[in-house]
């Protein structure tokens, strides 16, 4: 590195990442090994030591103190003692509190997919089958909520749907008494059908659009009228998109907290609600604890369905 | 026009004014925005033909071939088949079937089941249905296939499959989209014999759409050149080649050698033109449609003229030249002549002899000269 | 082919719906009533009181504070995640890695705000460290969640990656450092800047996993917009709401306008 020669003419002008590279693999350290291990090491102590955490706490008791929950090992004359609390899960069971609250973020999740399928499929399928230049401008459309605030878009409703608000007006116009849409389950269909619907349309878009209109064309002539070729080529083709919108609604609908709290009424039951208060207003963080891991049984379905859908939304295409 | 040769038991529809087409498109144009994509197409269509469009990308041959299989309606224009009108009737209410170019497999149904599609939309009964496709399976040579999927298939393989699709429904006229584009050269040439097999056993009418010269000529009873949504020229293979209508059409197909000149002499049964590219004069030895001192275009094809070292006898019809360049393709030689008005002659000859040491070479002054009837007169 | 009735009109109404609210929203920041629905003249007081409430400013500074280091070193760990994921095919833990990545895009906030602060309370007892709540424990929340968007986004990217531009730097001599920030690095950019820019937005936007891991004195924006609001409607939040709804209008704007004017060239290759 010293000197110049002929088998080594100009040296490699040094770069910043020279240098860093050079001190990586001086301390036995390659570059693979560290781009696996950062995230890895961050994922496990950020991603999957709370959930163990959860769940152990899920199995102490609530108790008065800092923290407030019972330790799981106690040292008890030079022995450690592990102490396991079934409670929170025995209660999830027996009070009906629960139990309703589950099954009605349940229902009212898979309802508010379903709308949010009838009404995105159509979009989705309009956008794909558009002009290139309309299909750019329709997407920004759908986007763009996606990038505005959340909460944001949640309050807008409520100045939508509230007693005095713009639909009742409208009405107010025509003469039509005004409904009470406000802290009404139906309020809260609206709203997760409103805020997650960009999540229904996006995937469903992707697969739609690498629909192969000849495939269709090839269906027409061989006698397939409009509806026979809707369900017999272009339903069943755009299936993983279908799966993958639908799941991405339906998962984070079921632990929905900010939509049932601002848009639903106080009998509007669901689990992520539930979790909230069990845990902000009765500081049973053990319960909270049960509470969140049994939600968790509750989307792991969904969630391995959506991963199939999306490896297969991808291969149609990375296909093309 | 030239002479055409004339066979004397003519079975050829198309010759027979009294013949009644099978599919008549009359006067169809259709426009795409300001665009015409094709424009005053007339063209009638006999029973049992192999009808090929040919033309080069946006030509108008596939929006014709999307016309009659009902994906696109006629701006104007009427298309008849048998005899019926099919102004607004849908496609999947067309006897018609097409072959598409990219085969429009279904990929999430198997072999059977793409074959069944279309029977299944017709209401046929399960059993008649399962006769039909393993009928269709064997036809393409498939039988053991019945259960794949699309893409468990190779190319050739899908596009038999794509051909059984389109025939289950026994058309009476089946269309095909650049049917053999997707397959490289060798399959191409088998299938291309395969598919004529096919057609004349089945008595099906096809038409083709191609951009491949030599696919229309070895496939078709008849071609329709098409050029800028216009049809250039309709005829069998050999009046396309042998007797273009047009500078299009002779360029269009093979190659030609292609020279302007001016006649000097007009009569009924011969007309001498004179060309200064050419360095000679042309007798041609029958009557041509035109006035003396009108200038027009004389084209004859590369194995039309002959290459001598010696001056062949005659004031008309030959012409000097330097051999310039040689390719020898094996069965022929295709030598470049370069004549003395800086025009470039391609003329090809035969290797009739094996390893010829006679052969003329590179840089010798030869004669080219050509036959009475060799060349085609053409004022367009 | 020919085009029916039906999907131009549910597209239509669907877009209606999308931005309707959004629209009033925006038009009813303007009024001059502190009734939010009831038109009574225009207005810009509404901005004039939202610049001058100290508690909100103060909110969405943290908060803009909290989005942009989140978004850095999701932005990071992100793309190295996505680099393991799509570029070292085969390696052990490579599922779990794969799994552990995917699994906040999907997971309800509740829970991922729970297990967090569950484990910062432990690690405090155990550790001492992070002492308390505040910015550090929402910015470490916040990169863990807002990593699995950016690596999504890189991934998908790295997938469509012409390998054959690599080889041919390492064939002209490029060490694998160099090549990544020489070749990969320029290419991969417009994935980092919308990945970055996704990261920061979904930083800014939350609210669940936020209220759980903020201590005393560290609302943030979002907690303090939800505190409004569920006291009932106020005009000063339609304010702030409209003026980020047109700071991500433009945004999106320019992004659609950038991406067109790049697509010729793209589509082509």
């Amino acid at each position: 590195m010293s000197s110049f020669d002929i088998d080594n003419p100009a040296p490699p002008r040094r770069r910043p990442w020279t240098g860093i590279e050079r001190a990586f693999a001086a301390v036995g350290l390659s570059g693979r090994a560290l781009v696996i291990a950062a995230p890895a090491i961050w994922l496990t102590v950020f991603f999957l030591v709370p959930l163990a955490v959860v769940f152990g706490i899920s199995l102490a008791t609530k108790q008065f103190g800092k923290p407030p929950y019972s330790d799981l090992l106690t040292t008890e004359d030079g022995t450690v003692q592990l102490t396991l609390h079934l409670s929170n899960y025995v209660r999830l069971f027996t009070d009906s509190l629960y139990v309703a609250a589950y099954l009605n973020s349940i229902k009212i999740a898979f309802i508010s997919t379903i709308f949010a399928l009838l009404i995105g499929f159509p979009m989705a399928y309009f956008i794909a089958r558009s002009s290139d230049r309309w299909r750019n401008i329709l997407l920004m459309l759908v986007i763009l909520p996606f990038w505005t605030s959340f909460l944001l878009r949640v309050y807008a409703l409520t100045g939508f749907m509230r007693g005095n608000g713009v639909i009742n007006q409208i009405l107010g116009v025509f003469h039509i008494p005004p409904l009470v849409m406000m802290q009404t389950d139906f309020a809260v269909y609206v709203g997760i059908v409103y805020t997650y619907l960009p999540f229904m349309i996006l995937p469903l878009f992707t697969n739609l659009v690498k629909l192969d209109g000849a495939l269709l064309e090839a269906s027409a002539d061989l006698g397939g009228r409009p509806m026979r070729t809707f369900f017999s080529i272009t339903l069943p083709l755009s299936m993983p998109g279908v799966i993958a919108g639908s799941m991405l609604v339906f998962i984070p609908a079921i632990g929905e907290f900010v939509i049932p709290s601002l848009l639903g009424g106080p009998e509007t039951l669901m689990i992520g609600r539930v979790l909230w208060d069990e845990f902000f207003t009765n500081t049973n963080w053990p319960r909270a604890a049960a509470v969140a891991i049994a939600m968790l049984v509750v989307v792991v379905v969904p969630i391995m369905l959506l991963q199939k859908a999306q490896d297969a939304v991808q291969d149609t295409a990375r296909a093309k | 026009m030239a002479k055409k040769p004339q066979i004397a038991a003519d079975t050829r529809p198309w010759r027979d004014p009294s013949a009644k087409p099978f599919v008549r498109i009359s006067n169809v144009t259709k426009k795409f925005g300001d665009v015409y994509a094709v424009a005053d197409v007339s063209l009638d269509i006999y029973k049992g033909e192999l009808f090929c469009l040919l033309g080069g990308s946006g030509s108008g041959k596939s929006t014709l071939l999307r016309m009659l299989a009902g994906f696109e309606e006629p701006t104007s224009g009427k298309i008849e088949i048998d005899g019926q009108d099919m102004t607004g009737v849908a496609p999947y209410n067309r006897p018609v079937n097409m072959m598409f170019q990219s085969y429009a497999l279904f990929p999430h149904m198997n072999v059977e089941q793409n074959i069944a599609y279309g029977l299944k939309r017709d209401h046929l009964p399960k059993a008649e249905i399962a006769d039909r496709v393993a009928e269709l399976l064997s036809l393409v040579k498939l039988q053991d296939y019945g259960k794949r999927r699309p893409d468990q298939l190779s190319g050739g393989q899908r596009q038999r499959v794509a051909l059984a699709r389109s025939l289950a429904k026994r058309p009476k006229l089946l269309l095909l989209d650049e049917p053999l584009g997707a397959l490289d050269k060798k399959l191409r040439e088998e299938t291309q014999f395969e598919l004529v097999k096919i057609q004349e056993t089945l008595g099906v009418t096809f038409i083709v759409v191609t951009h491949d010269q030599e696919e229309a000529m070895s496939l078709a009873t008849r071609i329709g050149v098409m050029n800028y949504g216009e049809i250039a020229m309709i005829g069998e293979p050999t009046d396309i080649y042998e007797f273009p209508n047009s500078k299009f059409v002779a360029g269009f197909i093979g190659s030609v050698n292609m020279v302007e000149g001016v006649v000097t002499e007009d009569e009924a049964d011969h007309v001498r033109i004179r060309s200064a590219e050419l360095g000679c004069d042309i007798f041609v030895g029958h009557g041509v449609d035109c006035a003396p001192n009108q200038i027009l275009w004389w084209a004859i094809r590369p194995e039309k003229i002959a290459l001598s070292r010696e001056r062949p006898e005659g004031d008309a019809n030959v012409t000097k030249g330097l051999v310039e360049d040689i390719g020898y393709l094996g069965d022929m030689s295709v030598y470049q002549i370069l004549l003395d008005s800086g025009k470039r002659l391609r003329v090809t000859q035969t290797n009739t002899v094996r390893g010829n040491p006679d052969a003329i070479t590179w840089d010798e002054p030869v004669f080219c000269t050509w036959h009475n009837d060799a060349g085609s007169v053409l004022t367009v | 082919m020919r085009r029916g009735w039906f999907l131009p009109t549910m597209a239509i109404l669907g877009f209606v719906f999308l931005y309707a609210p959004i629209i009033s929203l925006v038009v009813f920041s303007f009024n001059e009533s502190k009734l939010v629905t009831v038109w009574s003249g225009f207005s810009t007081k509404w901005y004039g009181e939202l610049f001058a409430d100290p508690q909100m400013l103060g909110a969405a500074w943290l908060s803009l504070r909290i989005a942009a280091v989140s978004a850095t070193i999701a932005l990071v760990l992100g793309t190295l995640c996505a680099i393991a994921l799509v570029r070292f095919r085969r390696f052990r833990g490579r599922t779990v890695l794969s799994g552990m990545v995917s699994a906040p895009l999907v997971m309800p906030d509740v829970i991922t705000g729970l297990s967090l602060l569950l484990l910062f309370v432990g690690m405090e007892s155990i550790l001492g460290w992070p002492a308390g709540r505040g910015m550090l424990t929402i910015i470490l929340a916040h990169s863990t969640f807002c990593m699995a968007y950016v690596c999504v986004v890189v991934q998908s990217r790295l997938a469509d990656f012409d390998m054959s531009l690599e080889e041919a730097a390492m064939d002209l001599g490029a060490t694998p450092a160099r090549v990544f920030f020489d070749i990969t690095l320029p290419i991969i950019a417009p994935a980092l800047v919308s990945g970055w820019l996704l990261g920061f937005t979904l930083s800014l936007d939350d609210l669940v996993i936020a209220s759980f891991v903020s201590g005393p004195g560290s609302s943030t924006l979002p907690m303090v917009i939800f505190s409004k609001v569920k006291l009932g409607v106020s005009p000063d939040v339609n304010a702030l709401a409209t003026i980020i709804i047109g700071i991500v209008a433009l945004g999106v704007f320019a992004a659609t306008i950038f991406q067109l004017r790049s697509r010729p060239k793209k589509a082509r290759a």
